[in-house]
């Protein structure tokens, strides 16, 4: 991108150096490239484990030691931010209470939009420097934000709820580059994090027990597991946070379905307690309902507008058309898709699949269908 | 750059270099017998002799030790055991709320896994324990193991009256340890005329190289080493002893007490300079601590030491932006991540997390000059007007 050709105007930079292959590589680019660059390692758990277990995380003593040597090695003085209350309200907080909600959160996304990109950039810039470096896989050049060159790593769907003024003062140098490209620069600079794993799955749940992570911080409020199709009680929980819209495994039902196939969690009502489940066609949804969009154009796109949408990390994207509608975006789908559930992102692309147009919460879903599906129904 | 973090650590002096480089080559253990061993031995001698000197001690009081840490906590858990051991029932330990970790979270460790009850003596708003709190902890010293109170506080300077204190620990019986670590080099260190029964000191705040340090203990008190092996420095701290270090330990711990009245005016100077120059650039700062700035063998405050609240900033953020512009300072206390806390000696003196939060500690040493005083002065203006903007992004969150 262009920090990395045009050294002509050093700015003062702020890199975030998580510990990770990605950040390290990212901050050495913008380093080479003349910018005046100090390290943060943001420390965001109010008790960090000593260890990496495995290959989750990176707010352990490790990775704040690997974070450190890098910016030894890059030259750059080096501190730790201490931001576990900001991230504990802003973050987790808010990850169980949208979960008691009946809703699905991302949290890498939140952490984006509360975190780097708002508390740490704001402090940043008060304390005098341009914008803040990250290693995220998206390409960024004057406003527009574009999918990195590696479909597989690409990470403009955790950044696509950013406003403008955010992604103005922020600089991603990695987006033309390959995972696989990162690694080897990584290895060529001699940076002792080429070969680390990469980090998955929520920080802050390192064992991957998101149920049992919530079970330990939201009250027991125990209920029915009912039947989309019959309306009986096939079974009993302990929380309806403890589903996901779409969960097939673990809903401990010990009778059957009547025609033998699987059942999903459909539906789930925090204010009943009670969590609907049914066949998988019920799960089917073509027409998304949203909360407020962001654009990151100056104005929002002519609706109609054809666009193509993703609504997880990492997930598939569905061509459809958006249209404005009272407090949101009304989208229609070309095809039906499951797995939809009230607090995800919808990310907007342009037809291409590569411009990030804008983003907004999923509030409802339902099919087009004659038989209105309850999938994703508001809790 | 301007080195304004002396409490933390000091550059080496010459003289420390000079015994240090002469004597690394030494091959033998100063507990072996030949010749070899011999010349070693006297190099450790002779090093001991030289602190005994200067710490009005006597020789077979000084115990080498790898540093400050682990003399005060050879101190506290080695004079808690053997209190215990002699008396079950004393396992009341007083200590100062405004200790050093090395002291505090060894009592800590033995309230949690060795059965004490701890009674935190508390301090004054300038963070000194008053004679008469340790007066009235010591009602009925029956079960008492010890009493721990530092000489000289790490992070806000403030001078107890250890005098005083050891005499009325002494006149209830009970054993009194002192971490002497910081007064070293700023304030007299009279051991004997103390009346401490233990006194932890290191060679690394005074001009000497890291990894040394000394443990004075009196004849006839009773201590549990915590390593068990050879059975060097009577008995207390078994391991092979590093003639070389000692010897340059010495030479640093000469040097900074010879003419220490004379070092010490030249600190305070610097000190007020400093604090004079802050306070012209920021009329709200807050000089935390006793604000008796008299240099002299009565010191109420270490020379060396400017402790200074920013209100409406935070330290960390100060620290960042004066280290940009050169200047090297603390904001007192640090965590293995890295991470400030607010400072308990701090919240022991009654400030508010906020303001423990905005605090830097600028101190001084043997090569601190005016030019360092003057880098720092011209840099926390705007410093401070930066930080503050930051901060009160933070409060103002939407």
């Amino acid at each position: 991108m262009a920090e990395q050709r045009a050294p002509a105007a050093p700015r003062r930079l702020l890199a975030a150096l998580s510990g990770g292959v990605d950040s390290a590589v990212a901050a050495a680019r913008v380093v080479d490239a003349g910018h005046d660059v100090v390290a943060v390692h943001l420390a965001l758990s109010p008790s960090p484990a000593a260890h990496r277990d495995g290959a989750r995380g990176c707010c352990t003593l490790d990775d704040a030691r690997d974070a450190r040597r890098i910016a030894d090695r890059l030259g750059i003085p080096f501190y730790v931010w201490d931001l576990a209350d900001r991230f504990r309200e802003d973050v987790m907080d808010d990850f169980a209470a949208e979960y008691a909600a009946g809703r699905t959160p991302n949290p890498c996304l939140r952490c984006n939009e509360r975190i780097k990109f708002a508390a740490v950039l704001e402090r940043g810039r008060a304390l005098g420097f341009d914008a803040i470096v990250t290693g995220h896989h998206a390409r960024l050049d004057r406003g527009a934000l574009r999918r990195s060159v590696d479909a597989g790593k690409d990470q403009s769907y955790v950044l696509a709820s950013l406003r403008p003024d955010q992604l103005a003062h922020a600089v991603f140098p990695l987006g033309d580059s390959t995972k696989a490209q990162v690694r080897a620069e990584a290895a060529r600079r001699g940076l002792g994090v080429a070969a680390k794993p990469d980090s998955h799955d929520i920080c802050f749940i390192p064992d991957g027990d998101t149920a049992g992570w919530l079970r330990a911080r939201l009250p027991a409020a125990p209920g029915p597991i009912r039947d989309l199709l019959t309306g009986r009680e096939l079974g009993r929980h302990d929380g309806t946070f403890a589903y996901t819209v779409g969960q097939r495994r673990g809903l401990g039902l010990s009778r059957p379905a009547a025609d033998g196939r699987p059942r999903y969690v459909l539906g789930i009502e925090p204010a009943a307690a009670t969590v609907t489940v049914g066949p998988r066609e019920s799960l089917l949804v073509d027409v998304l309902e949203t909360g407020p969009a962001g654009w990151l154009a100056p104005q929002p796109p002519p609706f109609p507008v054809r666009c193509r949408v993703q609504l997880r990390a990492h997930g598939s994207t569905h061509l459809a058309r958006a249209s404005a509608q009272a407090g949101g975006l009304r989208i229609v789908l070309d095809d039906k898709v499951d797995r939809v559930a009230p607090g995800q992102l919808v990310a907007l692309y342009d037809e291409a699949d590569e411009l990030v147009l804008g983003a907004a919460r999923l509030e409802a879903s339902q099919s087009s269908a004659s038989d209105p599906a309850p999938a994703g129904g508001r809790g | 750059m301007a080195y304004l973090d002396h409490a933390a650590t000091t550059p080496l002096r010459p003289q420390a270099r000079a015994a240090l480089e002469a004597h690394l080559g030494i091959t033998g253990n100063p507990s072996s017998l030949h010749a070899s061993g011999r010349a070693a031995r006297r190099v450790v001698e002779e090093a001991r002799e030289s602190l005994a000197a200067d710490l009005n001690a006597r020789p077979s009081d000084v115990l080498f030790t790898s540093g400050g840490t682990e003399g005060d906590n050879i101190a506290v858990k080695g004079l808690y055991w053997a209190r215990q051991a002699a008396e079950p029932r004393r396992s009341r330990i007083l200590c100062s709320s405004v200790e050093h970790h090395a002291v505090l979270d060894a009592v800590r460790w033995l309230e949690r896994d060795a059965g004490a009850r701890v009674e935190w003596l508390p301090v004054d708003s300038q963070g000194r324990v008053r004679p008469e709190s340790l007066q009235q902890a010591l009602r009925d010293p029956a079960d008492v193991a010890l009493v721990t109170c530092m000489w000289a506080n790490n992070e806000i300077g403030t001078v107890s009256p250890i005098a005083e204190l050891a005499a009325i620990a002494a006149a209830a019986g009970v054993p009194f340890h002192t971490d002497a670590v910081q007064a070293l080099g700023q304030v007299p260190v009279d051991f004997a005329g103390s009346g401490a029964d233990a006194l932890t000191v290191t060679a690394h705040k005074v001009g000497g190289p890291v990894g040394i340090g000394a443990l004075l203990l009196r004849a006839g008190v009773a201590i549990t080493p915590l390593t068990h092996g050879g059975g060097q420095e009577r008995d207390v701290r078994s391991g092979t002893l590093d003639a070389a270090a000692a010897a340059s330990f010495a030479a640093a711990c000469h040097a900074a007490t010879t003419d220490l009245g004379q070092q010490a005016q030249v600190m305070g100077r610097l000190r007020d300079r400093l604090i004079a120059g802050v306070l012209a650039a920021v009329p709200d700062v807050i000089l935390n601590g006793d604000s008796d700035l008299a240099a002299g063998p009565d010191a109420r405050r270490l020379p060396g030491n400017a402790h200074l609240s920013f209100p409406g900033c935070e330290g960390d953020a100060l620290l960042m932006l004066l280290d940009a512009r050169g200047v090297e300072c603390s904001t007192g206390s640090a965590c293995t991540a890295g991470v400030a806390r607010p400072s308990h000696v701090l919240t022991a003196l009654g400030a508010s997390a906020a303001v423990a939060r905005s605090s830097l500690r600028f101190t001084f040493g043997h090569t601190s000059s005016e030019s360092d005083v003057d880098a720092a002065v011209t840099a926390i203006g705007p410093a401070v007007e930066r930080a503050r903007r930051a901060s009160a992004l933070v409060r103002d969150r939407g």
